[in-house]
């Protein structure tokens, strides 16, 4: 036993080296050089979870029925591994809302409905109050245990609400800050962490061993106690069944979202959301670390205080009190205080902040008869207002403990709390990914939970105490059986928490779901699900509609967060020049920062001229709608216009590697038809040039062939440049009008040599007057020689006859070249009009043409704005016709 | 931001593998009063179980991107 005063003169020294390392932190924060912008600053903040119940209670729990200590930080664990989906989101939405609590988080997503923050508020109040009686139960009892019973007169739990109290005031609510940004306290919590940790390694080790030799050696201690022995294979028997220890991780699961000081050190405090990414192996570790020795202590204490006069919740502190090790007892006791101190701090100043923003100031603000809106400096009242209210949260805290705690384990205390805070996750989690829950969904649902929860977990913690009659308990209200709050509608056989928590989560869930569908969400709640939902699609807050004037923004603001900081934030704002219009909603998030979202709300209702939705508004709502319509539709014109330009490039780009690959066989075929004359040219003139003896007949019969081939050679160069000419349309065109009868009869006369050497004859049916026609001369001559030549070759010897006949027809002129030669078939009609095609062989021999006359005839006949075709059957000769349209067609086609 | 998150399915499949390993039936099959080197069996596991969970969950977040 250590001398009393000592021991106060040390906890007193802890505590103001806290305060020092607080106010260290927030003079750095004040430098604008944070302590605690560190991924391991936040990790270790997050640990304020390990509170006294770990510290003292989970050797208790451990020592009650081996396992049931691990699903509270193996729950959490499991959690943490879809913080990077959820938390993600809750600290994204957060940020963007500037939401200071829970219940502004919950109110704000529900359309920042007061009475929904007010609900959540009460809920968090009177669901933490256990949790509160259990770390004043926990520092009274160690140091009880390490100092002795204080005289008579000192109550050490009221002492200990008192003097945290005053801790937690001075630490939390100095100044007034916008954001609720404790940067003292984070840093303070997370030098807590590591003494608990430390503290807790330092007795586990010595445990393990210095009292005994290793684990191995308290473990078989243990199996050789038949008494002891099922504790090592726990389930079934000491532990429960399974169902128990899933409902408890599931609890514990939620509960590392949803305590008011989780959400305050992850959601509020966070400075960075990449910090998570540490957060998320290293918090779980911490809890590994802190729970290895667990088992080991509570071992020991069975094994050391075996006939049970010991409190196992004390295990941790009487070891070494009971072998005189002092030191290590105050370091124990140190640890402890640690735990509980940061549980207490923490959790008062979030539910403080939640009490005024989302319980007070809302009343407040509405009482008009306060005249509230009106005052100069509100910084003072809200001030004011956390200090009572933490005051008060810890002198409740301190009276369920006079009440109810006594009667219960440390984590049968913490578990009531636990499942309070539960009964948030439906409308929480619920509102971040289903759009379709509503205000009084969630009203309807958290009340509903709550009610269960009351009913099923606190009043049998009143009625155990005998604070009310037992018999409530044992033969329900009013004897009627069914309602025992036990065995609600006769369910016996489960646990107390599985029980209250299987009844809470059905009311809750099921009224929350069933009321959010019945009725459809209004507006501003519809806009707020929106912003919280898709926070990741939707980068900002759309501004509130409405009218404000700069100076009447600056007075409210100045009002809550003082004239410097309100100066500050205008400077700020017309160095980024923000319009006017968007004013109100930045001072709107700044207010928010102070008194949460729904006081902030109403708070600027006073001034702000909203006007719902005038005619106007709604005409350009929906003139936007139409426009938006307008848009896509363009849209849609424009993608099928892409879609219709792809299609013609395609076929664009067909064409031109069909011309390519033509332009391949074109070269590959004038080669040909060149290399054939040439190499005829080429042998004669060899012959000649070898033998000059060659008798004169056959030399100048030698030197005919040269001749007519070099004629067909230079006929074919000549035919080849036309083709090439017409194609590029490079070809020159020497219209005039011409006298086609004329022209006929012309080339009749140039041509008729060609018929006698193949005595054929040529009749010419010409009227006696025809209408000129526009065209080039030259071109026609050239068009009707080639026909006529074509016929010339094609007729048998001394039976041809070629008929020319011109026409008038429909303002045209129509020429047809017939003759009485084999014809041509149907499958070459259209063929022969190609480059190089040919229909056959001519009945004299060999083909003498390039195949090239026909293609450049339609070509002339085609830009003259006339058409060339023939009619032929096999065996019965060949009719070419072409047209020519008269003058003034042909005027009006150039 | 809600695109294919690959750290975020990662993390939410060891969710899911926690539940496996810490519910029933897998924690009944080693709910045996056997030892390993000196320890009960089902402490061995919840600790060694629970420690690689932290293992994975510090590979899954802080490990490459590939």
């Amino acid at each position: 036993m250590l001398e009393t005063p000592v021991v106060v003169a040390i906890a007193f020294a802890y505590l103001g080296l806290l305060f020092a390392v607080a106010y260290y932190a927030d003079q750095r924060a004040d430098a604008g050089r944070s302590v605690i912008a560190s991924p391991y600053i936040y990790s270790l903040s997050l640990a304020v979870y390990a509170t006294a119940w770990t510290f003292y209670g989970s050797v208790g729990r451990a020592a009650d029925n081996g396992v049931g200590f691990l699903p509270i930080y193996i729950g959490p664990t499991l959690m943490i591994a879809l913080w990077w989906v959820v938390m993600r989101k809750i600290l994204r939405i957060s940020k963007q809302n500037r939401i200071t609590s829970l219940a502004d988080f919950i109110a704000s997503r529900y359309g920042k409905s007061a009475l929904l923050g007010g609900v959540v508020t009460v809920i968090a109040v009177i669901g933490i109050l256990p949790y509160i009686s259990l770390q004043l139960k926990a520092v009274s009892a160690s140091f009880t245990t390490v100092a002795g019973a204080l005289p008579p007169l000192a109550d050490t739990a009221l002492w200990v609400a008192l003097i945290l109290a005053a801790f937690t005031i001075a630490f939390g609510t100095r100044h007034i800050d916008n954001a609720e940004h404790h940067e003292g306290m984070v840093a303070a919590i997370a030098f807590e962490s590591l003494v608990k940790l430390l503290a807790f390694l330092a007795v586990g080790a010595w445990v393990t061993w210095g009292l005994y030799s290793g684990f191995g050696d308290i473990f078989a201690r243990v199996a050789a106690e038949p008494e002891l022995a099922p504790m090592l294979a726990p389930f079934g028997g000491v532990a429960g069944d399974y169902s128990s220890w899933i409902w408890l991780t599931i609890l514990s699961m939620l509960a590392i979202m949803f305590l008011p000081r989780q959400f305050q050190v992850t959601v509020i405090e966070n400075k960075d959301e990449g910090h998570l990414r540490k957060a998320i192996w290293l918090f779980p570790l911490y809890m590994l670390a802190i729970n290895v020795f667990v088992l080991p202590i509570a071992f020991g204490g069975l094994l050391h205080f075996p006939d049970g006069a010991v409190d196992a919740d004390s295990f941790v502190l009487t070891l070494p009190m009971s072998q005189n090790q002092e030191l290590l007892a105050l370091v124990v006791f140190i640890g402890g205080l640690s735990a509980a101190t940061g549980m207490v701090i923490v959790e008062t100043i979030a539910l403080s902040t939640m009490v005024c923003n989302d319980l007070v100031m809302p009343v407040l603000l509405r009482m008009r008869a306060l005249r509230l809106s009106e005052r100069a400096d509100l910084t003072g009242l809200l001030l004011g207002i956390r200090r009572g209210a933490i005051v008060l949260i810890l002198l409740l805290g301190y009276l369920y403990f006079k009440i109810a705690g006594e009667a219960y384990a440390l984590v049968s205390i913490g578990l009531i709390s636990f499942a309070a805070v539960a009964q948030f996750a439906p409308a929480a989690l619920g509102g971040i990914f289903w759009k379709g829950g509503t205000r009084r969904g969630a009203l309807a649902g958290l009340s509903a939970g709550f009610i269960v929860w009351c009913y099923t977990l606190l009043l049998p913690a009143f009625a155990r105490s005998e604070w009310l009659p037992i018999g409530f308990l044992e033969h329900g209200p009013f004897g009627i059986e069914l309602l025992k709050p036990l065995a609600l509608f006769g369910v016996a056989g489960l646990d107390q928490i599985t029980h209250a928590m299987i009844w809470s989560m059905v009311a809750n869930i099921g009224c929350y779901v069933g009321l959010s569908l019945a009725q459809a969400p209004g507006a501003e709640e519809r806009r707020q699900a929106t912003l919280f939902v898709d926070v990741f699609r939707h980068p900002g807050t759309p501004p509130r509609r409405g009218t404000a004037s700069a100076p009447e923004l600056f007075n409210v603001l100045a009002r809550f967060v003082g004239l410097k900081a309100a100066s500050d934030a205008f400077g700020e704002f017309s160095r980024q020049k923000i319009p006017e219009t968007e004013l109100i909603h930045l001072v709107e998030k700044q207010l928010a920062g102070v008194i949460g979202a729904s006081s902030a709300h109403i708070m600027l209702a006073s001034v702000v001229k909203e006007e719902a939705l005038t005619l106007d508004q709604v005409r350009t709502v929906l003139d936007e709608a139409s426009q938006i319509v307008l848009y896509s539709h363009r849209l849609e014109q424009k993608s099928q216009e892409l879609e219709r330009a792809t299609e013609e490039l395609r076929a664009a780009n067909a064409r031109l590697q069909e011309l390519d690959r033509m332009k391949d066989e074109f070269v590959s075929i004038v080669s040909h038809e060149l290399r054939t004359p040439l190499t005829s040219i080429r042998s004669f003139t060899e012959i000649l040039h070898d033998n000059p003896q060659l008798p004169a007949a056959e030399r100048a019969r030698f030197l005919g062939i040269v001749i007519k081939e070099t004629a067909r050679l230079s006929r074919l160069i000549g035919q080849v440049l036309d083709v090439s000419r017409l194609e590029s349309g490079r070809a020159q065109w020497h219209e005039s009008l011409i006298d086609l009868r004329q022209v006929i009869e012309d080339t009749a006369a140039a041509t008729g040599q060609l018929f006698r050497e193949r005595d054929a004859r040529l009749l010419c049916s010409l009227p006696a007057r025809v209408p000129r026609v526009r065209a080039d001369r030259d071109r026609i001559v050239q068009v009707l020689v080639n026909l006529l030549s074509n016929a010339a070759k094609f007729v048998e010897p001394g039976r041809g006859r070629v008929e020319i006949a011109l026409a008038e027809e429909a303002g045209a002129l129509r020429i047809d070249v017939s003759d009485n030669g084999p014809g041509i078939s149907a499958e070459h009609q259209e063929l022969i009009f190609d480059k190089f095609r040919q229909a056959g062989d001519p009945p004299s021999g060999k083909a003498e043409g390039s195949g090239l006359g026909l293609y450049i005839s339609r070509r002339i006949i085609e830009h003259c704005g006339g058409r060339l075709w023939v009619a032929s059957r096999a065996g019965h000769g060949a009719c070419f016709s072409f047209t020519l349209p008269l003058a003034e067609g042909a005027a009006k086609a150039a | 931001m809600e695109q294919f998150d690959v750290r975020g399915q990662r993390l939410a499949a060891l969710c899911l593998l926690g539940l496996v390993l810490f519910s029933y039936p897998v924690l009944a099959v080693f709910n045996v009063p056997a030892t390993v080197a000196g320890i009960p069996v089902l402490y061995a596991y919840f600790f060694v179980a629970w420690g690689a969970l932290i293992g994975l969950m510090a590979l899954a977040i802080e490990g490459r991107r590939e």
